[in-house]
């Protein structure tokens, strides 16, 4: 496989861009306790998105691993975890916010500090969807690849400090024509008081063809062999 | 059963300014003030209610399942729990819970969902979020309400516990019959509710029941 298109992705930073169908997302973490914050949508329908409790109750699951599905909204892969060395990426904790950040690692503007100042989640992630036509109506539950939320009989949610080590990797396949908008800002349950901060290495391949009879997520549970049904249906009557 | 705080409400059915019966399959969407109460009632036990929040003064700051939760750093809702949009913002707090658990992350029904969840030939079947979209679609007020504002709702009254590992499943309902949520609105809030019309899964022994709103003024 070729790596067709790498970026660091540096703590604080954003981005968006399309992605076609059938490419490799290896994301790889350049130090401990990474957390990259992941919206997914249909490059051809902003309307439909990457959805948090479709994709949850369908696999019985609250975190994604390997041969987990992401689906959308319309009951559709949008893309699959094809790899994954840590088996956890938290879907439950959402975007830390300009509030939280400033109580948790001290108020700063870009006036005082310049590019060295703190940025959150909630506005990285609202600058990248205006951008790409959005707006703060369209922010829902992100995907924070690299960090583990779980939760104790009791409910109360606990992160786990010690999951992400430089050099984890994850490595997601698009299934759909996907807008990706990432933002490589802390989880808010992170309890570090200084700001966490692990450059995120993201790569680009080629994907090999999906083959339904040999493939381990689209074959991981029934209900993902229906939303890849759905997805080859979609191609099928738009053409792509 | 954990993380319920059990707290009956003092307010009287006859004092309600509102005091409307929504069946299965229905939705009910009005626009809260301040400081007024509004009570959801389980009339006949396990039925879900699935209800979404949007900040009537700025609507694109719908109910957020994941600031709510993070914010409180518990993934269930009892009385106490305040209810947050997107942005952080305060928009209600429970004020009376006697059923002991309401699922935060399991979202509503839909026909496309139906097909991945169950099969294929579901797709027809009446679901939670065609019950949202008429109600937004059959809306008047000022704002243009569109799928897009469609993020994940609570559901009061199931019980969709998530384990320490990581599962989730969809367990036997805790609700019975006359349990209820009380909610204070703390500013301007729209609320959605569909109450769940669901035919394949167990939770409610397939037979969806009718609920009750009630809403006071302060």
């Amino acid at each position: 496989m070729t790596t067709v298109w790498s970026k660091t992705i540096n703590p604080g930073d954003k981005w968006s861009a399309t992605i076609s169908k059938g490419r490799l997302l290896r994301f790889t973490a350049l130090r401990d306790d990474a957390n990259l914050a992941m919206m997914l949508f249909n490059a051809f329908d902003l309307t439909e998105r990457y959805n948090m409790p479709d994709t949850l109750k369908a696999q019985y699951t609250a975190h994604l691993t390997r041969g987990n599905v992401l689906m959308s909204d319309n009951g559709r892969a949008l893309a699959s975890i094809v790899e994954d060395e840590l088996g956890w990426h938290d879907t439950i904790s959402g975007l830390s916010t300009r509030a939280g950040t400033d109580t948790k690692y001290g108020a700063t503007n870009y006036q005082q500090l310049r590019n060295e100042w703190l940025h959150s989640g909630y506005e990285n992630m609202a600058v990248e969807l205006v951008r790409c036509g959005l707006a703060i109506r369209d922010l829902g539950p992100v995907v924070n690849l690299f960090a583990k939320v779980n939760c104790d009989d009791e409910g109360r949610m606990i992160y786990d400090v010690s999951h992400c080590k430089e050099g984890a990797t994850v490595m997601l396949r698009t299934d759909m024509d996907v807008l990706i908008v990432l933002s490589n800002t802390p989880n808010p349950l992170n309890p570090s008081v200084s700001y966490p901060a692990s450059s995120v290495q993201m790569e680009v391949l080629e994907a090999p063809p999906l083959d339904p009879a040999t493939d381990y997520c689209y074959n991981f549970r029934g209900e993902n062999r229906r939303a890849f049904e759905n997805t080859a249906e979609y191609h099928l009557l738009a053409g792509r | 059963m954990t993380a319920f705080v059990r707290y009956e409400s003092k307010l009287q059915a006859e004092s309600a300014v509102i005091d409307e019966i929504v069946l299965a399959g229905d939705g009910w969407m009005k626009e809260l003030l301040p400081g007024q109460v509004i009570r959801i009632v389980d009339l006949e036990g396990n039925q879900a209610a699935d209800t979404l929040f949007f900040d009537a003064e700025n609507p694109d700051d719908h109910y957020s399942a994941v600031a709510t939760i993070t914010g409180q750093s518990n993934i269930y809702l009892t009385t106490g729990s305040i209810l947050r949009a997107e942005s952080g913002k305060e928009l209600l707090k429970i004020v009376a819970d006697t059923c002991g658990r309401h699922d935060t992350v399991g979202g509503s029904c839909s026909a496309q969902s139906n097909t991945v969840r169950y099969s294929h030939d579901k797709l027809h079947m009446h679901n939670c979020r065609d019950t949202f979209m008429l109600q937004l679609a059959k809306h008047d007020g000022g704002y243009n309400y569109t799928k897009r504002d469609l993020a994940p709702n609570v559901n009061f009254f199931m019980n969709v516990p998530v384990s320490p590992e990581g599962g989730l499943r969809f367990a036997d309902g805790v609700s019975a019959p006359g349990c209820y949520v009380e909610l204070e609105s703390l500013c301007r809030t729209m609320v959605l509710i569909s109450n769940c019309p669901q035919l394949n899964n167990p939770c409610n022994a397939y037979n969806p029941t009718p609920i009750r709103v009630l809403v006071w003024n302060p």
